[in-house]
C-alpha cells in the first residue's frame, strides 16, 4: 500500500484568522490572543470546535490551549523552534492528518509582546548556553544578538546600509494602505538611515515593530475539505521543509548563509514538485531588515550577492514581479514575538484573494520562517489549486 | 573549566583528540566526529574580528549607557566566539572586519570575561 503524501495538496488549510485586534491590545492576555484567533479561525472554516481533534501550538502548552477552548484532543504538538514553529506545526499537522493520527488540527499563536499581559517571564537562565556565552557580552535582546553576523554578510557581498534600508522602504509601500499595520508612514532610504540608532548598522525602522497579536489555522485533509461550505477558499500544502542549526548565533555554520533556509527551501520545492518560476508571492520572516536578503539568496530565488539589487530594482514592491511581505512584514505590519504565524496568514489571504493589498492572480505562495537567532528554519509552499 | 581558565588568565578551548578540531561552546562530545575523546587546551587568544554590532541600548543589568561592541571573533585555532571589543572608541571606523585582536580578561560580576582588544594597541 502506498502511503498518501503529506504534500502535493492532500492537506488543506480551511480556516485562517488573526485576532480581531492587533497592535496594542492591553486588555487581552497572551492565552486569550490564542483563543480569540482560534475561535475566529474555526468560524472561518465553518466547522464547530468539537470537530477539532488535534492541537498544535508554541508558547503555552497544547494542554493549556486545548483546555481553555474546551477540547480533549487525541493529538497534540508543542514543537518550539522559535518564530518558525508555526511553519513546522503546519508541516507536522499535515503529517499527522495523512497518517490518520488526527482529522482536524488547530494551530494557534498569540503573544502579548507589547503589553506583556499574562506573558511568562522572559528570563534566560545564566546556566543556559546563551546565558553563559552570549548574554554577558550584552547580546540579550534580539536586536543585540540577531544582528551580529550582518556586517560579515554585507562585506562578503559588498552590500551597504542603504541596501538594508531599501528592504524597509520596499515593504513600507505594502503597509501604507493597510489599516492593521503598525507602521504606515511613508519613508525613504534617508529616513531609515536617520532613524534612531539601535545596534549599528541597524536603526529603528530596520527592526521589527513590537505588538500584541494572535493568529490561528485549521487544517484537514483535502478530501474532507471538499464538503465544507468554505471549500472554494481552501489553501493546499504543496511542499515543506524545516531544520535547525546552532543554539547561539555565534556558532552559525556560516555567518553569511543559513543552512536551514537552504535545506528547508530545497526540500519544500522538491516535495511540492514546483520550481521558483511557479511562485507568484513570497513571505519572508523579517524580524530585521537583513533576513529577506539572506532568504532571497538561500532559498534560491536569486544567486549569491544578488538580493540587494533585486530589492533595489523594485521587484518585491507593489506591481513587482515577485511581491514580498505584502502586508508590510514584521518590519511594518505586526510582530508579537514569534511572527511566523502572520507570514502564513498573509499567504493564505493572498491565495484566497482576500488581502488588503491584493496581488493579482496569485496561485502559489512561498513562505520562509526563521526561529530564534538563526537557530531554525521552516518553509512552506501553499497554493489555491490542488494539483 | 572554561571559567576557571579565564580566572587564571587563560583562554581554554576544547579540542577533539581523534579529529584534532577545536570547537566551541564546551560540551563533552565533538560536534564534528561525535567522539567522546576530547581535551581542554590553552589557546593563543589571538584572532580576527569577523563581525560585530554596536549596541546603543544596553540592558539595565549592565548598569551603563555606553554603547557595547558585541563582536564575533575567529580565533586562530579555528573557532568562533562572541565577545566584546574593548580599548577603542565604539565607532565603525575603529572596527574594520579582519582586524587582528587579542584576548584580555575583564572582571564582571563573579567571573572573568574574555574580551578582545586590537592587537595594534597592545
Amino acid at each position: 500500500m502506498n502511503a498518501t503524501s503529506m504534500h502535493q495538496g492532500n492537506v488543506a488549510i480551511v480556516g485562517a484568522a488573526e485576532t480581531e485586534r492587533i497592535g496594542i491590545v492591553p486588555d487581552v492576555s497572551m492565552i486569550h490572543l490564542h483563543t480569540n484567533a482560534a475561535r475566529r479561525a474555526i468560524a472561518d472554516a465553518g466547522i464547530s470546535i468539537s470537530d477539532i481533534d488535534g492541537i498544535a501550538t508554541a508558547g503555552p502548552t497544547a494542554i493549556e490551549l486545548a483546555d481553555m477552548l474546551g477540547i480533549r484532543p487525541r493529538w497534540a504538538d508543542g514543537t518550539m523552534i522559535g518564530g518558525c514553529s508555526f511553519m513546522a506545526l503546519v508541516r507536522h499537522a499535515a503529517a499527522a492528518i495523512t497518517a490518520g493520527a488526527a482529522n482536524v488540527v488547530l494551530v494557534t499563536h498569540g503573544e502579548s509582546g507589547r503589553s506583556g499581559v499574562g506573558r511568562p517571564p522572559h528570563i534566560r537562565p545564566a546556566t543556559s548556553i546563551s546565558g553563559q556565552f552570549e548574554a554577558p557580552y550584552g547580546a540579550l535582546a534580539p536586536y543585540a544578538s540577531f544582528t551580529t553576523p550582518v556586517l560579515a554578510f554585507m562585506k562578503s557581498r559588498g552590500f551597504t546600509r542603504e541596501d538594508l534600508a531599501e528592504v524597509v522602504v520596499s515593504q513600507r509601500l505594502w503597509a501604507m494602505p493597510n489599516e492593521r499595520a503598525q507602521r504606515r508612514d511613508p519613508i525613504d532610504i534617508e529616513g531609515v538611515l536617520n532613524a534612531k540608532p539601535i545596534a549599528y548598522p541597524f536603526t529603528r525602522d530596520m527592526c521589527c515593530v513590537v505588538t500584541d497579536a494572535g493568529g490561528a489555522l485549521v487544517l484537514m485533509s483535502a478530501e474532507r475539505a471538499r464538503d465544507l461550505p468554505s471549500a472554494d477558499r481552501a489553501v493546499y500544502l504543496l511542499g515543506s521543509g524545516e531544520g535547525t542549526e546552532s543554539v547561539i548565533v555565534s556558532q552559525m555554520d556560516d555567518l553569511d548563509s543559513f543552512g536551514p533556509f537552504r535545506r528547508g527551501a530545497k526540500e519544500a520545492f522538491e516535495t511540492a514538485g514546483v520550481t521558483h518560476d511557479d511562485i507568484d508571492h513570497v513571505m519572508f520572516y523579517d524580524a530585521f531588515a537583513h533576513l529577506p536578503l539572506y532568504m532571497l539568496e538561500d532559498t534560491g530565488f536569486v544567486g549569491r550577492g544578488e538580493s540587494a539589487e533585486f530589492y533595489r530594482d523594485g521587484h518585491t514592491r507593489p506591481g513587482g514581479r515577485l511581491p514580498i511581505n505584502t502586508q508590510g512584514g514584521g518590519l511594518s505590519y505586526t510582530h508579537s514575538g514569534m511572527y511566523g504565524m502572520f507570514a502564513i496568514q498573509e499567504a493564505v489571504r493572498q491565495l484566497r484573494g482576500e488581502a488588503v493589498v491584493q496581488v493579482p492572480d496569485v496561485r502559489t505562495s512561498f513562505v520562509q520562517g526563521v526561529g530564534m537567532m538563526f537557530g531554525a528554519g521552516g518553509s512552506l509552499i501553499l497554493s489555491n489549486e490542488r494539483p | 573549566m572554561f571559567w576557571d581558565g579565564t580566572a587564571a588568565g587563560e583562554l581554554r578551548i576544547q579540542r577533539c583528540t581523534p579529529c584534532e578540531k577545536f570547537y566551541f561552546y564546551p560540551r563533552p562530545y565533538c560536534p564534528t566526529c561525535h567522539s567522546d575523546q576530547v581535551e581542554w587546551q590553552v589557546v593563543s587568544g589571538k584572532g580576527t574580528l569577523a563581525s560585530y554590532n554596536i549596541n546603543y541600548r544596553p540592558f539595565p543589568i549592565f548598569e551603563t549607557d555606553e554603547p557595547q561592541v558585541i563582536a564575533l571573533i575567529e580565533l586562530d585555532e579555528g573557532v568562533r566566539l562572541m565577545s566584546n571589543i574593548v580599548g577603542v572608541e565604539p565607532l565603525p571606523e575603529n572596527l574594520p572586519l579582519g582586524m587582528r585582536v587579542s584576548v584580555e580578561f575583564e572582571p564582571r560580576g563573579d567571573q572573568f570575561l574574555p574580551v578582545f582588544t586590537p592587537e595594534s594597541r597592545s
